[in-house]
């Protein structure tokens, strides 16, 4: 069985900035926010990794992004993970080179406020169409008052 | 409708449907009987669960994310807790891996027999109907012999599961497992040999492996693409890497290869269940681990449930609750393959295109046609039904 964290850490080269190993099937890898896109493609089509979703977190000082990819001939998922401002959360749209990903990028959009540039069709997804401004019901102190 | 080419009619489908778990709702664009888009709108039943889960004890959320499905109910909680035990990075029993897998695998059996069923219904079949449904209540009372409920078992919990299978209650299930084999071989055959039910699939709803790829559509949608992917035995999990099985999978893609993926699969349900049941007779163990509190850390699980991969991450700061639990059902990925299988079909295949899925049986028994520019309702899900059997009768008068 091929090693794949010297294999991912290979072809992402210097754009890594930090390898979590939970164990032998989970990777985490943080890449930069100007990366992600490169970093992305590398996994999905270089390494013909499966799109599974990203998540979205909210931290104390700052918004997180979790990319989760799945090489399924290992059996292993990676995810690239990206840190984006507190005030102002942007991220260049993946949807370029992952067409399914829009969904996914369009609810983050909405339920956290994180803004994907290039985003060909940002609109509401699960909230209704004329639901309020900066309103975003999955950040931490919005409890739905 | 009239055919006037300029005119693009929009027939919105969905969004509520008192069968259906999650309701949801498409807009097909037409032109004449062709469908040339299609657009998916979701969050009718968004219930915050994600959100919800992080005001829930690590012990509660099974019981929460059980509630996401009521067909799949227990595809959430064996994720999440999968997720949990990779966090913690605990083993599970070896009777409770076997436990699970026996409850995953009748989880499968009843839905794609009810997938079956619902298939049959909309294509003017309703003998298939009458005979899925009727073999999947078994399973059920398999269920309720079990775990007590005949749906919702709430059978998973950290580290293992919360209620044990009794020796002697093995005998009932493996006559119960024994006359369900020789029914799905008869529903198998009838389906597969019909030479109109053939005509009405084959080549209806095609999904390319670069589809598959594009969208991440899992489980039966991509199986019948030729996509070789099952996490049950790709990220080996419970009982699974114990027991003799196999990843059926077909090169099609179209919706007569999804019907035989999934019937091809109940076999193997059958194969993983009594192979599970023989190695837990008589033999008694643990069935949980002790698990007293979830440290710092992030934790992603995965199940392989009967519409395909189910994942969850969680992220825990050592308190008692999930700071952030992230669910993703299989039906996220594989609905938006409609994009690709939809267009270019004609109206009255859309109803078994969407169906072939799986998540969307429900959602075309609200269909309506409205013309775009006159704005008047013009067919309703009865009519698409009608027309979807008139074409299966016309079908069989020409074989």
């Amino acid at each position: 069985m091929r090693d794949t964290t010297v294999l991912l850490k290979e072809k992402l080269g210097d754009k890594v900035k930090e390898v979590k190993v939970h164990n032998n099937r989970r990777i985490y890898i943080t890449v930069d926010r100007k990366d992600i896109k490169e970093c992305a493609r590398i996994i999905f089509k270089d390494l013909d990794a499966r799109y599974i979703i990203a998540t979205g977190i909210e931290n104390f000082d700052n918004f997180e992004i979790l990319y989760h990819f799945g090489l399924d001939k290992d059996g292993v998922i990676v995810a690239l993970r990206v840190y984006l401002d507190k005030e102002k959360p942007e991220v260049e749209s993946l949807v370029d080179i992952v067409p399914g990903i829009s969904y996914i990028e369009r609810e983050m959009w909405e339920l956290l406020g994180i803004n994907f540039t290039g985003h060909p069709d940002m609109k509401h997804f699960l909230l209704r169409d004329d639901w309020g401004k900066g309103n975003y019901p999955l950040r931490k102190g919005n409890n739905g008052e | 409708m009239e055919n006037n080419k300029k005119k693009k009619v929009v027939v919105p489908i969905g969004p509520y449907h008192p069968l259906l778990e999650e309701p949801e709702f498409f807009a097909l664009y037409c032109d004449g009987e062709t469908v040339v888009d299609v657009e998916w709108q979701a969050g009718y039943n968004h219930r915050g669960i994600e959100k919800l889960s992080e005001s829930k004890h690590w012990d509660q959320v099974p019981f929460l994310v059980e509630r996401i499905c009521g067909i799949c109910s227990t595809s959430h909680p064996f994720a999440y807790c999968n997720a949990v035990e990779d966090l913690l990075g605990i083993k599970v029993p070896e009777r409770a891996k076997y436990i699970r897998s026996i409850i995953g695998e009748l989880e499968r059996l009843h839905s794609h027999l009810l997938w079956v069923g619902l298939a049959g219904h909309f294509l003017g079949y309703n003998t298939v109907f009458m005979w899925a449904w009727k073999y999947r209540e078994p399973v059920l009372d398999m269920f309720e012999i079990i775990t007590g409920n005949r749906n919702h078992y709430a059978m998973f919990k950290i580290g293992g599961v919360r209620r044990n299978i009794e020796n002697e209650d093995i005998p009932a299930l493996r006559k119960v497992l024994s006359e369900l084999k020789g029914q799905i071989e008869m529903l198998t055959g009838a389906v597969l040999d019909d030479p109109v039910l053939a005509a009405r699939l084959k080549g209806v709803g095609v999904l390319t492996k670069e589809h598959i790829k594009n969208f991440g559509a899992v489980g039966p949608v991509a199986r019948a693409s030729g996509v070789d992917i099952d996490i049950r035995r790709d990220d080996p999990y419970s009982a699974y890497p114990l027991v003799e099985w196999k990843v059926i999978t077909t090169e099609n893609g179209d919706v007569f290869d999804k019907a035989v993926v999934r019937l091809l699969e109940c076999f193997e349900s059958m194969k993983i269940i009594s192979q599970c049941l023989d190695a837990i007779e008589g033999k008694p163990g643990d069935i949980c681990a002790e698990v007293r509190e979830v440290p710092e850390g992030e934790g992603t699980g995965r199940h392989e449930a009967p519409r395909g991969e189910c994942f969850h991450y969680i992220r825990s700061d050592g308190a008692n609750s999930p700071v952030r639990h992230k669910i993703r059902a299989p039906s996220y990925t594989n609905i938006p393959t409609f994009k690709a299988s939809c267009i270019g079909q004609t109206i009255s295949d859309v109803a078994i295109i969407l169906a072939g899925v799986d998540p969307c049986y429900c959602c075309t028994e609200r269909v309506a046609v409205y013309d775009a520019e006159k704005k008047k309702k013009m067919y309703d899900f009865n009519y698409l039904v009608e027309k979807s059997r008139e074409k299966t009768e016309l079908l069989k008068k020409e074989i």
